[in-house]
């Protein structure tokens, strides 16, 4: 596989032809971080930021990849990893957390479940894609207003920690905690 | 055919299971049969129950799973179909009580009602066993089938739109959430 290469072709949306440099050290920080933390099963739907986050889950026989139809189904697929005794985490975009909004408070909120959410962080600044503009000006408000204690990924040094701390919040308190992988993290430009 | 015999057909072929169950009709009457520490009633979240016997399966492959779904929760999540064939847990059976109805809240038709194949559907997505039933005798044979052999099965059980007279239990919401847990992890203990 071509893991040591940043540079990746990979949404066909994009209007012009163009490599894509999602930062693949980044998303093996990441990863390992996600390791560390006993994550076991990790659900996902891709998309660009994501790309080798999914690819490191994929290849790793000591995890368990479930690619989605729909975010949503991940709030599911996390309760009943979490009833099973095994740590999980969900890979989604922030129109993936908009799409997952019933789960996660008649599920994960009513039930008391934890879900370590990482949430790419598209149509802040620095946005080029039009489409994904609206869903990042809602994010931040939508957390908020759902109680979602949430962090931003946003550099390499904190990484690691931040993704302890999320998970250790997400178990002790039984909720939702989201992490907001930024541009700063994700896009080597 | 009535959910509560199809339920009590197969009440003690649960045992051994961890069964998952959507709101309204369903939970309430599998809990009139008897609670037991291995049911977990979703009382909310339409559509999620099946994803929920998914992450069971997965993380517990050897463990039998049941989800006991209905016309209305499934139509809400028509992709969690195409996911559990994708990964296609041989131990999981998952049941869809279609009354053609949203029952609780007043009988409103479903697309079921008006021509919606739940079996077609499952089959298409990739489910490798999908089957209907129209009598409590094939109910408790396909189920039975099911829990003998080794294959990711859907059972559509065609049902009357009749429910119990009430839907609340005396089981609070996380009580039920936490006596699953602890109850499968004494489970993996043994």
């Amino acid at each position: 596989m071509s893991s040591a290469k940043p540079i990746l072709r990979c949404d066909a949306r994009q209007p012009e032809s163009k490599q894509m440099p999602v930062s693949s050290t980044s998303s093996k920080l990441i990863y390992d971080a996600l390791k560390e933390c006993d994550i076991r099963l990790v659900s996902a739907l891709p998309e660009t930021w994501l790309v080798h986050l999914i690819r490191l889950t994929d290849e790793d026989p000591e995890m368990i990849l479930v690619r989605l139809a729909k975010e949503e189904e991940g709030v599911g697929i996390s309760a009943g990893a979490h009833f099973a005794g095994v740590k999980s985490a969900m890979l989604m975009q922030n129109h993936g957390f908009l799409a997952s909004i019933n789960g996660i408070v008649s599920f994960a909120h009513l039930y008391k479940i934890p879900l370590l959410m990482l949430i790419s962080y598209r149509g802040s600044i620095g946005e080029r894609d039009p489409w994904q503009t609206q869903g990042g000006n809602v994010t931040e408000p939508l957390l908020r207003a759902l109680g979602i204690p949430y962090f931003f990924l946003d550099a390499l040094e904190t990484v690691k920690k931040r993704i302890r701390q999320a998970q250790t919040l997400a178990e002790s308190s039984l909720q939702p905690v989201a992490l907001l992988l930024t541009r700063d993290l994700m896009w080597e430009e | 055919m009535l959910r509560l015999d199809c339920l009590r057909s197969v009440y003690l072929e649960l045992e051994n299971c961890l069964v998952v169950t959507i709101m309204g009709a369903v939970a309430a009457e599998l809990h009139s049969l008897g609670h037991r520490p291995n049911f977990f009633y979703l009382q909310h979240a339409m559509g999620m129950a099946s994803s929920t016997g998914l992450g069971l399966a997965l993380c517990l492959p050897e463990q039998r799973v049941i989800v006991f779904d209905g016309d209305g929760s499934l139509l809400m999540n028509l992709g969690s179909l195409s996911t559990m064939a994708r990964y296609r847990p041989k131990k999981l059976l998952h049941v869809v009580f279609d009354n053609e109805s949203l029952l609780s809240v007043g009988g409103f038709p479903t697309a079921t009602s008006t021509g919606a194949d739940l079996e077609g559907i499952a089959r298409s997505s990739g489910i490798p066993r999908a089957t209907t039933v129209r009598r409590v005798e094939s109910f408790k044979d396909a189920v039975t089938a099911a829990l003998e052999g080794n294959e990711l099965t859907t059972i559509i059980a065609k049902v009357e739109a009749k429910g119990p007279a009430a839907y609340v239990t005396d089981l609070s919401l996380l009580e039920n959430r936490f006596q699953f847990r602890r109850h499968i992890q004494s489970l993996k203990a043994r």
